[in-house]
């Protein structure tokens, strides 16, 4: 297509206004941020001058605002009824006092309790990984939703780069291993030297592990949309040069909270590092079985796909996830964990049944017919450890369901857990041969995915988010964007998924009554958009997010020059102490 | 407990129960499936072009919506004739030091299933405009073009292939488009993908959870007839469009064509049976009955659907004449 011109292409147009959006919103925030300090320095001046005009007050100046003071001031004594003994709160018992005096539009949540010391090196480093996976998140997020209108629009663009075959998986590795991955890395940062009650071994190797993992999702990402991956299985795309570097970034931070543990204070392993030190080791073994490149040749390699995909979900980001739940939902609700034996029953549980059961993916494929009973049999094992979790989490949650309603920390985690409970046990009802035989290869695993790994993962990693950033900086994020950010993840989600589930059902029906292909696709049309709908609600609150955590890390206090007669007098006062120091 | 303050004994403890179980589900059967495993007899290992074909669709991550497995359920049945088996598998192997395996098994089928793709749709015409433009010849379909696999050229050689392409998708191309090397690639490989019939004296698996007909009362002839409009979608629609009007310059259209219309069908029942090429200005037509296996029933139904439909109104046939017109076409055939 040499004659047409790249820009009449609405791909390409669509690329731009896609990238565009973010650009036009920095450059908001940058003209914004830029008319602060701006703003600053007038008020600055102004505030000098303000000054010397205070200086130079005639007495009778200073009375007429004193009288007027007295004026404003006036009202009854309000102890006419009670008496003239103050309330006393010695042990400051009394907090989060909510007012009625004005309407509210909000209700004020309850702020994050300051925390003891946090090395700044530390903190550095958390936020470092954050900051980066949140801009994986932003970025995946865009190229998945660019990805849900192809489906209503496949015309959108005609570039080898951004078909979709090449773009999926740039998409699905993004999240996995650019946004999930390092948010859990960096939070276990923190989790593992907390409960350890030691600093973190090694700062500097951290920031190599954060350097290599980030390495590896650019190149990855630009491998698989020049055409070069690994020959087709779900989250392997990227080839093993690309997967190793992820692999020895692992290794790196592994080794870092191994040397920690090992130098602990406490005589026992809190039951977070456990989950957190396992899933490491795991990752570590499920991408070497799946990648190293001199045994696999043949039908042995779908076997293997089968393990590697569904233990890349279920023993790492499951396991570290949960890792961190253990730590931050006690330390949230102030109070111990419901059940540590559950915790470890759930964990044994966990590895041994989930290890079995990647095969339910190639349920009445050309592998041997045991392993897929056996993988069968293993997601009915599921249930155990996936009870075993819920009701621990519940029950630990129980008496401080009040809490909720005053955090905005808390509706994730909750959301969270709701997720790790049904989402998990779709996955269940997914592998009978049956339900199988319905929704096998139809976009019912694509909702399923996004209800685990974004009802589960995502909404735990930004409880934790958004537990810890206030903790590390100071700074609370705005209520109305948390909340905003909270509800349209919720809804988007929702939209996504409840109509995509809904017409894959109909579609593998369709299949079963032997109606001619097409049929089905053209009968999906509805449900892709209504997917994409929903995928562009997500894709806002990934927006919001990133703000939220913007103005945790960086947000400025402002001078401002006082107008009313009672906060000018103040004023003076502390200058005339300032000057009479 | 000891052993759970001791971080060194917990870990190893851990990654040994996971290797353990790691070894018997995934390394194990891994290693004993891909040994004891080999061709069919009768399979050929591909062509130089074929597997530059199948790099090309590797590369472009077509495995993202098209499944090759064919599962021992009946709805897989118009995929294929059996229930695909590892040997079915047992040409692939690593493509290099790089890259692993390709079986390209899929876990998705936003499209259709390819495992039989050659016999089915094994037209080259139908398959470089479908690649170029799909909604060109499928009205509803999802998939991308791939244009960048065609050139625009002012003057074609006689080497070059040409593709016709309708001219609401030529806009603003001001020559004749060409394929490339890659595209005539990609499509010597959907037209490698086949099902090797299993050695004489082998039966196939069986196909399960089997659709059970509906009986229909015997009132006569056609109603045990299967639906003639289902059996085009599934069969002709491709080519010969919903509106039965075909593609100008590619595809013939059924609407007041003689053959379809006339008293005598013996023409008609050959070409769905052996394909047809007799008119240089339309692509050629491959044996699309032979290569379905389509029964004198369903034959009948097709036949009967396209002389009475967008206007066409001749006599429906009997099944009678079309069996006795295809056992006389097995026969010369045969010969």
């Amino acid at each position: 297509m040499e004659e047409t011109s790249i820009f009449s292409q609405a791909g390409i147009m669509i690329t731009i206004f896609l990238i565009a959006v973010p650009v036009v919103i920095a450059t908001i925030i940058a003209v914004m941020r830029g008319r602060g300090v701006l703003k600053d320095y007038q008020q600055q001046k102004e505030f000098n001058k303000f000054r010397e005009r205070l200086n130079k007050m005639t007495p009778e100046e200073v009375e007429a605002l004193e009288q007027r003071k007295a004026e404003l001031e006036y009202q009854l004594e309000n102890n006419e009824l009670s008496g003239k003994e103050s309330p006393k709160d010695s042990r400051g018992l009394i907090d989060n006092v909510t007012t009625a005096e004005e309407l509210r539009f909000i209700e004020l949540k309850k702020k994050s309790i300051p925390r003891p010391y946090v090395e700044p090196g530390l903190t550095k480093l958390i936020l470092w990984y954050l900051a980066t996976s949140i801009f994986w998140l932003v970025l995946g997020t865009t190229i998945g939703e660019y990805l849900g209108i192809k489906f209503v629009a496949p015309d959108v663009d005609h570039v080898s780069w951004l078909s979709f075959g090449r773009l999926r998986p740039v998409h699905t590795n993004m999240v996995f291993w650019g946004w999930a991955s390092l948010a859990m890395v960096g939070l276990a940062y923190y989790v593992v030297q907390r409960v350890s009650n030691v600093p973190i071994h090694n700062l500097k190797t951290g920031f190599y592990s954060l350097i290599l993992i980030n390495a590896s999702v650019v190149i990855g990402s630009i491998c698989l949309m020049a055409g070069i991956n690994n020959g087709g299985g779900e989250y392997r795309e990227y080839i093993w040069p690309v997967m190793a570097l992820f692999g020895v970034g692992i290794f790196i931070s592994l080794m870092n909270f191994w040397k920690t543990i090992a130098a602990r204070k406490n005589k026992e392993i809190y039951v977070s590092n456990w989950y957190i030190i396992a899933a490491m080791m795991y990752v570590l073994v499920i991408a070497f079985v799946a990648y190293w490149p001199t045994w696999q040749s043949g039908l042995g390699e779908t076997i293997v796909q089968g393990y590697y995909m569904h233990q890349g979900v279920g023993m790492w980001f499951m396991l570290l996830t949960l890792g961190l739940m253990y730590y931050f939902l006690p330390q949230q609700l102030n109070k111990p964990i419901y059940s540590y034996s559950l915790g470890i029953l759930a964990f044994w549980t966990q590895i041994l049944f989930y290890t079995v059961i990647g095969t339910h993916h190639f349920i009445f494929s050309a592998i041997p017919w045991w392993l897929q009973t056996v993988a069968i049999v293993g997601s009915m094992g599921m249930v155990i450890p996936v009870i075993a979790g819920t009701t621990n989490f519940l029950m630990t949650f129980k008496g401080s369901w009040n809490k909720i309603s005053s955090s905005y920390t808390l509706p994730f985690y909750l959301i969270g857990i709701i997720f790790y409970f049904t989402g998990s046990l779709q996955g269940t009802a997914e592998a009978f041969r049956f339900t199988n035989l319905v929704w096998h290869f139809t976009d019912f695993t694509v909702a399923h995915s996004h209800l685990t790994m974004y009802g589960i993962i995502t909404f735990m990693l930004w409880g934790f988010i958004y537990t810890l950033v206030p903790r590390l900086t100071g700074k609370e994020p705005p209520q109305i964007t948390v909340g905003a950010h909270f509800w349209l993840a919720l809804i988007g989600l929702m939209f996504y998924s409840v109509p995509l589930m809904y017409g894959s059902t109909l579609r593998g029906l369709m299949w079963m009554d032997l109606k001619p292909f097409m049929d089905s696709v053209e009968m999906m049309a509805p449900y892709w958009l209504w997917r994409a709908i929903g995928g562009s609600l997500m894709w806002l609150s990934h927006l919001l997010f990133a703000y939220n955590f913007y103005v945790m890390v960086k947000k400025k206090n402002r001078v401002s020059v006082p107008t009313s007669a009672i906060e000018i007098l103040k004023v003076k006062e502390q200058l005339s102490k300032n000057i009479n120091n | 407990m000891d052993f759970f303050d001791n971080h060194k004994r917990l870990f190893r403890s851990a990654l040994a129960l996971f290797l353990g179980l790691t070894f018997v589900v995934a390394i194990l059967p891994a290693i004993n499936n891909q040994r004891n495993n080999a061709p069919l007899p009768g399979s050929a290992p591909m062509t130089e072009n074929e597997h530059a074909g199948k790099r090309s669709f590797i590369a472009n991550g077509c495995v993202a919506c098209h499944t090759q497995q064919v599962r021992n359920v009946d709805m897989d049945n118009v995929f294929g004739d059996r229930p695909g088996i590892p040997a079915d598998y047992a040409h692939n192997t690593r493509q290099d030091i790089w890259r692993n395996t390709a079986t390209l098994m899929g876990t998705e089928r936003t499209g259709p299933d390819l495992t039989n793709v050659g016999k089915r749709q094994p037209s080259m015409a139908w398959n470089l405009l479908h690649l170029y433009q799909p909604r060109a010849v499928v009205a509803k379909s999802v998939m991308p073009a791939y244009p960048w696999l065609f050139k625009v050229k002012k003057n074609v050689d006689s080497t070059d292939v040409e593709i016709t392409v309708p001219d609401e998708y030529r806009k603003g191309v001001n020559g004749s488009i060409v394929a490339t090397q890659e595209a005539l690639d990609l499509v010597a490989y959907l037209q490698s993908l086949k099902q090797t019939p299993l050695p004489t004296g082998k039966k196939p698996m069986e196909f399960l959870y089997k659709k059970e007909l509906p009986k229909v009362a015997k009132s006569g002839e056609a109603a045990e007839l299967p639906d003639g409009g289902k059996l085009y979608v599934s069969n002709c629609q491709a080519c010969h469009q919903a509106n039965g009007e075909g593609l100008k310059g590619a595809f013939p259209s059924l609407v007041g064509s003689k053959i379809v219309l006339d008293d005598d069908i013996e023409l008609f029942v050959d070409i769905i049976m052996n394909g047809y090429n007799a008119r240089e200005e339309y692509a050629v037509m491959n044996a699309v009955g032979t290569d379905n296996n389509l029964t004198p029933e369903e034959v009948t139904a097709i036949i009967n659907h396209e002389r009475t439909s967008w206007g066409n109104n001749a006599e429906p046939v009997s099944l009678g004449d079309v069996r006795r017109i295809m056992e006389f076409l097995e026969l010369t055939t045969k010969k």
